[in-house]
């Protein structure tokens, strides 16, 4: 349908589709917590201070490397709601060339209307997320070898 | 008037449904469900007396204090200064001069940290906190410490959240110049034995400030019968406006501090040579002060006593009694906070689920908790534990309203089991 979408636009488009398939909040509560289940794992020597990222009522450890010229980044919280957050960011935005991260943006938060659900807490500690991972892609962007942030 | 807890039969007299009618804010819908509002001790609703009694002022009295001739400032003088005595009243102080108004707790505890702090401790000097305390009972008094090379020391408390008064003892000593401390627990809802800890304080001439934010909107509070020398709480828990709060402190200590802000009101006379300050309470109250906050405290006191604080505090211990009662069978509930002497908190732990995924359920279904570290770090380090989710009642809230917690909890259990 759409001539043009992005490989990011395609990815959100995904995410929609499955939120669409639950009519309650119940619903999609339990697909978000699923989506933390299956969050790949980060390395336990990433979850410290360094890599928390402030501003989230939860503690929230994320990672960036880059692996052929791609970002690939890593999470864990030890909140399932915000677990499930993190890990349909990274299903956005994880192995992508880091330009595409530093200017995505991301609309599917407000389609599978979860930013309603989230209290302006939770909606400050999603933005400061957000920015922590375009500040990565950003530090990533110069180099061409395996790195970490 | 004063009835022993024993003679009150609360639930004949208290008429809950009449009682939540005064309240608009819990007549709402949130999240398709109607509102279960038990975050009171972050704050109270408001009765509609308190929210007409403020409209009414601005509609028709608005002037400023304490220097008007015209008729309009003189009443609302009047109002302001009617409002200082129903605080008197309320806590029972001696003069309506020891009544400061600042705007909350917060900054009550600062101006006694400030000017009582910072003229008497010097170095080598320590001051006596709990583990329990809000963090507003621990920086200001870690200022004092730091700027003059002082100690604090803290009390420290068992796992069920009751201080060690042998412990408390130990503590003070001759160096010591002040003991700081919470009435009520924010965080667990212990209620400390403040008569012991005072009378144990004075025995060594040390003076004491009760942090009593949580414990003036709960029940009777006689400063003269504590024999407490500052007492500080705030408007916004106990059903009146926020950005008021009061400072209780004894005459006689109060003159003898050094002014805290300076500016209009506070003064006697001003010349650059040489400044000479107003008499209390006009000493602490630089600047025009929050006149319709006032007047709305005193319409909440009114409100408050018309109902009868030990109505409320019985009442508010039956829904304490019925809520640790109702959610025990939850799987993996674990109560954080079971000392015997405990007001309407109960904050909890469910197994390994965070505080901040059950509150965000709770939400979902129209039911405000807190969640978090509820300001007390230290007390949650102490603890172990990063935080709690933490429902806290007032005399408005329902059994009905429990049970929507305890079958929300329920879900929560499912959700994230």
């Amino acid at each position: 349908m759409m001539v043009s979408m992005t490989e990011i636009q395609r990815r959100e488009q995904a995410i929609i589709d499955e939120f669409e398939l639950f009519d309650d909040w119940m619903g999609r509560y339990e697909h978000l917590i699923d989506q933390a289940a299956k969050l790949p794992a980060i390395d336990e020597a990433f979850k410290t201070d360094a890599y928390k990222i402030r501003g989230c009522q939860s503690q929230v450890w994320l990672h960036a490397g880059r692996q052929n010229g791609q970002v690939v980044y890593t999470a864990d919280s030890d909140a399932a709601i915000t677990k499930g957050l993190i890990a349909l960011l990274i299903r956005v935005l994880s192995n992508l060339p880091p330009g595409e991260i530093v200017t995505a943006d991301l609309r599917f938060l407000d389609a599978i209307e979860m930013k309603e659900h989230l209290s302006p807490t939770r909606k400050n500690g999603l933005n400061a997320m957000i920015k922590q991972m375009k500040l990565y892609a950003a530090a990533l962007s110069g180099a061409d070898h395996p790195h970490t942030a | 008037m004063p009835a022993s807890p024993a003679t009150v039969r609360p639930t004949v007299a208290f008429d809950v449904d009449r009682v939540r009618e005064d309240f608009p804010a819990l007549h709402q819908r949130v999240n398709g469900a109607p509102l279960a509002y038990l975050d009171n001790a972050a704050t109270s609703q408001k009765p509609r007396a308190v929210i007409d009694r403020m409209a009414a002022y601005y509609a028709s009295e608005n002037s400023n204090v304490h220097r008007g001739v015209h008729t309009l400032s003189q009443r609302a003088t009047d109002a302001y200064e009617a409002g200082r005595e129903l605080v008197q009243g309320f806590i029972n102080a001696r003069h309506a001069h020891e009544i400061i108004f600042t705007r909350g707790t917060t900054e009550s505890i600062n101006l006694v940290a400030a000017t009582f702090g910072r003229s008497r401790v010097r170095a080598g000097d320590n001051i006596v906190v709990s583990t329990l305390e809000h963090h507003s009972n621990i920086v200001p008094w870690q200022f004092v410490c730091e700027e003059k090379g002082a100690t604090l020391r803290v009390v420290p408390v068992s796992d069920a959240g009751v201080l060690d008064l042998g412990a408390y003892e130990r503590l003070l000593d001759e160096r010591t110049r002040i003991v700081a401390i919470s009435h009520i627990s924010n965080a667990l809802g212990t209620i400390n034995p403040v008569r012991a800890l005072i009378a144990a304080a004075h025995r060594r001439g040390i003076p004491v400030l009760l942090d009593s934010a949580q414990a003036a909107p709960h029940a009777e509070l006689d400063v003269q019968a504590l024999d407490v020398d500052f007492c500080a709480f705030s408007g916004h828990k106990m059903m009146g406006p926020t950005g008021i709060g009061v400072l209780y402190g004894k005459e006689a200590l109060l003159d003898a501090m050094p002014p805290y802000q300076g500016g209009g009101d506070m003064i006697e006379s001003v010349s650059f040579a040489k400044t000479t300050y107003n008499t209390l309470p006009h000493k602490f109250e630089a600047g025009t002060p929050h006149i319709a906050g006032v007047i709305g405290l005193g319409a909440a006191i009114a409100y408050l006593e018309a109902i009868g604080m030990d109505a409320i505090a019985a009442y508010e211990q039956e829904l304490l009694d019925y809520a640790t009662e109702r959610l025990a069978d939850i799987d993996g509930i674990r109560f954080i906070g079971t000392a015997p002497e405990k007001a309407a908190v109960v904050s909890f732990l469910i197994g390994n689920i965070h505080p901040y995924d059950t509150g965000s359920v709770l939400d979902r279904l129209g039911i405000a908790v807190r969640t978090g570290h509820h300001c007390t770090q230290p007390l949650m380090e102490r603890l172990g534990i990063p935080g709690t989710a933490r429902a806290s009642f007032a005399f408005y809230n329902t059994r009905e309203e429990i049970d929507r917690l305890h079958a929300g909890l329920l879900k929560v259990r499912t959700l994230f089991g």
